[in-house]
């Protein structure tokens, strides 16, 4: 029954495509299996992140993403995440309300995923539902993600673009300088632009892209004379790490991440903004940025998947009731917890071993 | 892994509100169920792709206009010619009881009227649901 979904899929049928995206959220198996059915279409979308935070306007940029793609004749597939409950573990997923407008469209596949206790901003399979949607012959595939605040990022280990939607109105300048969901973006998009403040959200969006790119270029080959790279030997002599040039990877030609601006609610901007999606994915597919991308975006999925895998093997095993014999150790002071830890590992090695 | 139960909410034709939708909605949350919300004036054929490409269990319908007669078997009939039958059907909001036994007869499992309690509505999911 799996292998003639995975056929089905290849059909671009939308019943076995969701049933698919179904059974791989549920953690299926014999589901993960079909996948290798799939591999020859492996890489042919181009894949989509849309993130930013609740309510700046993230689902009707999709909407209006979607018109303009199938406008220029591309099929599209959506996959939209919200949070679920950590006290019910149910969902309400309102993405879709935002884009029932294409519901009847053949062209377009609406999927809502709910987070289930994933942290990252997406759910544990989105990487893995992409596939079942390019396998079906969607050409672009758009992941929006929940809502983010500073740190939820995981969509860079699966988007080929990133594009960052941001507000005016968020807070002052420092929020754009922080670690974390502003160094992931492509794309810098600043929606709701026709409302109060739009116009310095992107001068401090481009201030910040510039210090990035300044700091960047102190440590690259081709750095001017006042550098961090010229001033090496200084640097040794003071202790400090070695910088010279060839010790640190290089960047080819630094371009600054565009920052846009959108009115989503009436599509002013997405015409442009897409025009930069498509162009942005060509030129990384022509400097062999793309290959670089994707491949480190293949390597996190197989820890991801190694780690769910030991993880399963880990509950199977403790049915011997090791942990909870250790835990209460850990509790009754007799064992602190990290040697607890260790010895659950070594029973867990021995077992594979057995 | 328990798999989950995945609920549309829609509200077919002109209703010019949803608050009882948005109540079933939370409420079947709260049960743990993975509900997806797709608003207000929505049609029969929307209705039935997002419950497909969804992978839906269940389609929970509401409507208040009066045009339920019309609209609700319509659902079923288009569910039927996707091969989707598989998939529960009821509906709620204001109908009159004589339409009730129509609508049970155009393949409407159950229509709870105003007052029902929302732990009816999540019982009835779990006792009548059509997939494994």
């Amino acid at each position: 029954m799996i292998d003639t979904l995975a056929h089905r899929c290849l059909d671009g049928d939308p019943r076995a495509v969701a049933r698919l995206i179904s059974l791989l959220e549920d953690g299926d198996k014999d589901a993960f299996g079909t996948l290798a059915a799939l591999v020859e279409r492996m890489g042919q979308a181009q894949v989509i992140g849309i993130t930013g935070p609740p309510g700046s306007g993230k689902s009707t940029l999709t909407d209006k993403l979607i018109g303009e793609f199938r406008a220029r004749g591309k099929r599209v597939g959506v996959i939209a995440v919200d949070p679920s409950s950590p006290f019910s573990g149910g969902a309400i997923l309102g993405d879709r309300l935002r884009m029932q407008g294409h519901a009847t469209d053949p062209g377009v596949f609406i999927r809502s995923l709910a987070s289930r206790g994933r942290l990252g901003g997406l759910s544990k399979a989105t990487a893995f539902a992409v596939r079942a949607l390019e396998a079906a012959g969607y050409d672009i595939v758009i992941i929006e993600t929940v809502g983010v605040g500073q740190s939820e990022v995981d969509i860079v280990k699966v988007a080929d673009t990133v594009v960052l939607v941001s507000v005016p109105g968020l807070g002052d300048d420092i929020q754009v300088i922080k670690a974390g969901i502003m160094e992931i973006g492509d794309i810098f998009v600043v929606n709701k632009s026709d409302r109060d403040g739009a116009d310095r959200v992107v001068r401090e969006i481009r201030a910040m892209l510039e210090t990035q790119a300044m700091l960047q270029r102190g440590k690259s080959v081709d750095a001017g004379p006042d550098t961090l790279a010229a001033r090496n030997s200084e640097l040794l002599h003071h202790g400090q790490t070695d910088l010279r040039p060839e010790t640190l990877p290089m960047r080819e030609v630094y371009n600054l991440p565009p920052v846009m601006k959108t009115i989503a609610e009436t599509g002013e901007g997405v015409p442009e903004l897409v025009g930069e999606i498509l162009a942005g994915f060509e030129r990384a597919r022509g400097s062999g940025e793309l290959k670089t991308r994707r491949h480190d975006a293949i390597k996190s999925q197989l820890k991801d998947l190694v780690g769910w895998q030991v993880m399963d093997y880990f509950i199977d095993q403790e049915r011997d009731g090791r942990l909870e014999r250790l835990a209460k150790s850990v509790q009754n002071r007799k064992i602190d917890i990290y040697s607890a830890a260790r010895e659950l590992f070594a029973a867990l090695i021995q077992g594979e071993k057995r | 892994m328990e798999r989950k139960i995945r609920v549309i909410v829609a509200k077919p034709g002109l209703d010019g509100h949803d608050r009882g939708a948005k109540v079933i909605a939370r409420a079947l949350r709260d049960a743990g169920m993975e509900v997806i919300y797709t608003g207000l004036r929505q049609t029969p054929e929307q209705i039935v792709q997002a419950a497909i490409q969804e992978d839906a269990d269940v389609v929970a319908l509401s409507i208040l206009s009066g045009a339920h007669n019309h609209l609700f078997p319509r659902v079923v009939e288009l569910l039927r010619e996707k091969d989707a039958e598989d998939i529960l059907v009821f509906g709620g909001g204001v109908i009159p009881d004589e339409d009730i036994p129509f609508l049970k007869s155009k393949g409407i499992a159950e229509i709870f009227g105003p007052g029902t309690p929302t732990s009816a509505t999540v019982d009835f999911i779990k006792t009548h649901l059509k997939r494994a």
